[in-house]
């Protein structure tokens, strides 16, 4: 690659790239994000690039590689351009049908997404409900961007956000293009952008100012962030530049998890090709604006997300937050001012700056403009990330996109916003998705996680793991925030066990005020939601642990027992899966399980075919 | 100068301080565990909480590494000061129940009852150890390995000390622990002879490379030499 010195040069290579985009050759989209991978992309690529070689039809057929577009449960998948034929969950043997039928202009019906609710084929993608519900403008560049090649996103008009600032020399413009959009931070508190951005450009101390983008999703069950990072590295890049030349600072970086291999790999790929090119580093295309960004590898703890706690971990210290003021805008990493931003903020910038600030502020409602991705997790039939405008219902997200329940039992709750956020029950999912409906209801927005629960999940089981994923992962400085998570564990622990008392449920509510109280960071301010929110919502749930020693939800395994029923077949399959031989019967005939070896485990309930196995 | 209001009082104080100070300096008493003077603040303990702003903005913060800002109105001892102190305590009491320091302030706070699984634990990770044997001794001996529940004080890999040079400083701050000063075995990094009713120091052959810089030794009153 060849560095570019001018503005002019970036245009001509960009115009270049465009021209030979050629889009009506059909091209198969294979998403190989983590997910894709772990799912068998890597093999479905494989296959692909053998049938495409062995027919000899490099130039009539184009194979593109992605991240992950989404729909996750359906994974391996194969999107065909330009026609937008979506083949879900195809095997390595139908590649070469696939490849065939592409190259003669058809389509596989039998291997087409059948809709569940009406049992029709569906052939274009846009047609699938999980994709119809949605407005992807950040997922939608996942199907067009191979992450691992900088021209597959110039071609897309990519850095050309970046390039219309450098050349318009307004830094002030674009601050407040930002504030107009209206755009508000992605990563949980929803601060706005642009009052970040201003306040930055505004320290003037001259010692040099950091931008960093924050890549530390570690929320169980939210992969938002990992998705962007693999799938469009270079619209964070981008993204970069632009607040870089908004405010004035002169280094940035990308405080990502080792925990995401794939991410780190794309990302590396990427700056070392924006800086080959000259879009990063001294002197970008030419011009006297330099920026040079970095990568620092996190090591994978939670409470690294918390902006002081990031910054003392970029700054090689133990990853422990420290009081605010003074904010990170002031002083920052090494005392500089610094403006700390998540990776689905940057990721909106250049689409912000590319088609106006307007045309952002007016997707979304008033005070929550433009759209974010939500990673639906759970008891949910259609698995994946979701791209929506803001103050949509969550009820559209739960049953239009996601498909409702992935089993027979009923959704009862999802929890937004991960361990710090709480859970919101099926009656209330009316609620509109923005920073402010939420926290009313007593949950967070958080950074995207969404963990969809059944009747089959019991809400103390639920506020119990979360409370000992943060006994684990508070950083332990402040007093209340590393022993309360664990006496609330321990209480928590108690009551599952069926030896829970009223007292104790009152001290935990006590406790729980205490901690939101009297912490210093986030973590601990927000720590006892899962607690107080179930309580709250299904407070119920806890006193039939209490007073009636039961888990209505059958999970609390001190408080439930198995059974075998009337409609046992004797077909012995739950003998054989037993690890204790806690299960006696003869074929044909109905088996018992004896509850003194019972462990518990459920290994019978999963391979019985009769329904035959209870719990109560 | 910064103006603030404590209590309903007026009071200005130099840019810089914290309400700690601030308050201190109108002789309002605050609780305080992990803060000393001459160390820098570190706001481990949450004891000195006060409550800060007006209406529903409200919130706790700890004093003692809260920096005075204009105007700020601030409440020592609001009733959910109070409560947040009292729970403080009690899950200390809970934690460290042999600590006089702690016995102390929960009896000064009215906190009667302990209603947690009792513990027996030898350190509450105030972290005054650490900054003294870094910022006052210059050592830089020990510090924090571990987060959450796995969080613990230590010298690097548990291995004895070479910057160690025993001047017992972490114990003399140390509000909780007990066990420590008790040790006198020829593996733990420090002494404790002064804090041991069979001084080691009889000992001297064994113990000798442990002995504290004190000479001669204020327990035992041998001379290293
Ligand atoms: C315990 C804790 C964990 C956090 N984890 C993340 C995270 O993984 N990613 C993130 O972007 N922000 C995280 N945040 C929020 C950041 O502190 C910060 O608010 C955010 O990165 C600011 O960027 P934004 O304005 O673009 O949202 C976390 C906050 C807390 C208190
Ligand atoms: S004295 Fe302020 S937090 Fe310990």
């Amino acid at each position: 690659m060849k560095r570019l010195t001018s503005i002019g040069e970036f245009a001509a290579f960009q115009n270049r790239l465009s021209a030979a985009r050629s889009p009506h050759i059909p091209t198969l989209v294979i998403p190989a994000g983590a997910c894709g991978q772990a799912s068998g992309a890597n093999e479905l690529i494989r296959a692909a690039k053998r049938e495409i070689g062995h027919r000899q039809l490099e130039g009539r057929i184009r194979l593109r590689v992605t991240g992950c577009h989404g729909f996750c449960e359906m994974e391996p998948s194969v999107l065909v351009e330009p026609d937008r034929t979506f083949y879900p969950r195809v095997k390595p043997g139908a590649m070469a049908r696939i490849v065939e039928a592409t190259a003669s202009g058809q389509v596989l019906g039998d291997l087409l997404f059948t809709d569940p609710a009406t049992g029709v084929r569906v052939q274009k993608q846009d047609d699938v409900p999980f994709f119809r519900g949605q407005t992807r403008t950040l997922l939608s560049h996942m199907e067009t961007t191979d992450p691992l090649r900088i021209e597959s996103y110039v071609a897309n008009g990519g850095y050309s956000a970046a390039i219309k600032v450098v050349e318009r020399r307004d830094p002030r413009w674009v601050v407040n293009e930002v504030k107009a959009s209206g755009l508000r931070g992605r990563g949980g508190a929803g601060f706005p952008t642009g009052l970040k951005w201003e306040r930055l450009a505004q320290q003037r101390d001259g010692k040099g100012k950091f931008l960093v983008c924050n890549a530390d999703e570690g929320d169980p069950g939210a992969y938002m962030d990992r998705s962007v990072l693999e799938g469009n590295p270079h619209s964070i890049i981008e993204g970069m530049i632009i607040g870089a030349y908004a405010t004035g600072a002169d280094t940035g970086i990308i405080y990502v998890r080792n925990e995401y291999p794939l991410a780190v790999k794309h990302l590396s790929i990427a700056l070392a090709q924006a800086r080959e090119l000259g879009l990063v580093g001294r002197s970008i295309l030419g011009t006297n604006f330099s920026f040079e960004i970095d990568l620092v590898k996190g090591a994978g703890a939670f409470v690294c997300g918390e902006e002081t706690a990031l910054i003392r971990s970029i700054e090689g210290k133990m990853g422990e937050p420290r009081q605010r003021p003074p904010f990170p805008i002031e002083r920052g990493i090494d005392g500089k001012p610094t403006a700390i931003n998540n990776v689905e903020t940057w990721a909106n910038i250049p689409l912000i700056l590319r088609n106006g600030a307007e045309a952002f502020a007016r997707t979304g409602t008033p005070g929550n403009s433009g759209t974010k991705i939500f990673s639906l997790v759970g008891k949910i039939r259609n698995t994946g990330l979701v791209e929506v405008t803001m103050g949509a219902a969550i009820q559209s997200i739960i049953h239009d996109i996601g498909g409702g329940p992935s089993g027979k039992a009923r959704i009862k709750a999802v929890q937004t916003g991960g361990p710090s956020g709480g859970c919101i029950p099926a009656e209330r999912f009316d609620l509109p998705i923005d920073y402010d409906s939420l926290a009313k209801a007593g949950s967070i927005m958080g950074s995207g996680g969404m963990i969809v629960m059944d009747e089959n999940t019991c809400m103390v089981d639920i506020a119990k793991y979360f409370m000992s994923f943060l006994k684990d992962e508070s950083c332990g400085k402040c007093f209340p925030c590393r022993k309360g998570t664990q006496r609330m564990h321990e209480i928590l622990e108690d009551i599952s066990k069926g030896q829970g008392t009223r007292e104790q449920l009152e001290l935990l509510e006590e406790l729980a005020g205490a901690v939101k109280d009297t912490t210093m960071c986030g973590l601990g301010q927000t720590a006892p939601n899962p607690v107080l929110s179930t309580l709250h919502y299904f407070r119920r749930e806890y006193l039939d642990h209490i007073e009636r020693k039961r888990c209505p939800a059958g999970v609390c395994r001190d408080l439930i027992s198995f059974s075998i029923g009337e409609t046992c077949d004797g077909c012995h399959a739950c003998v054989q899966v037993c690890p204790e031989g806690a299960i006696a019967g003869k074929k044909k005939q109905r088996h018992v399980i004896d509850p003194v070896k019972c462990v518990k485990c459920g290994a019978c309930q999963s391979v019985c075919k009769s329904e035959a196995v209870f719990v109560a | 100068m910064v103006n603030l209001t404590i209590n309903g009082l007026r009071v200005s104080v130099e840019q810089g301080a914290t309400l700690l100070e601030a308050t201190r300096f109108l002789g309002f008493p605050i609780p305080t565990l992990c803060h000393m003077d001459g160390l820098s603040p570190y706001g481990a303990c949450r004891l000195c909480v006060v409550e800060i702003g007006q209406g529903p903005g409200t919130r706790l913060v700890s004093s003692c590494t809260y920096p005075a800002e204009e105007g700020l109105q601030v409440r020592t001892a609001s009733s959910r000061v109070l409560r947040a102190r009292r729970m403080v305590l009690e899950l200390l009491l809970a934690s460290c129940p042999q600590s006089k320091t702690i016995q102390d302030l929960a009896s000064a706070h009215g906190v009667r009852r302990q209603r947690f699984r009792q513990e027996h634990e030898d350190c509450i990770l105030c972290g005054l150890c650490v900054r003294m044997c870094s910022e006052q001794m210059m050592a830089g001996a020990i510090g924090f390995r571990n987060r959450g529940e796995g969080r613990s004080i230590g010298t690097p890999f548990d291995a004895k000390s070479e910057v160690c040079r025993l001047c017992g400083g972490c114990q003399y701050v140390c509000p909780a622990c007990q066990l420590r000063c008790t040790y006198t075995e020829p593996d733990k990094a420090i002494c404790g002879g002064c804090a041991n009713l069979s001084a080691p120091c009889v000992e001297k052959e064994r113990f000798d490379d442990m002995m504290c810089y004190l000479n001669p030794c204020v327990a035992c009153e041998i001379r290293k030499d």
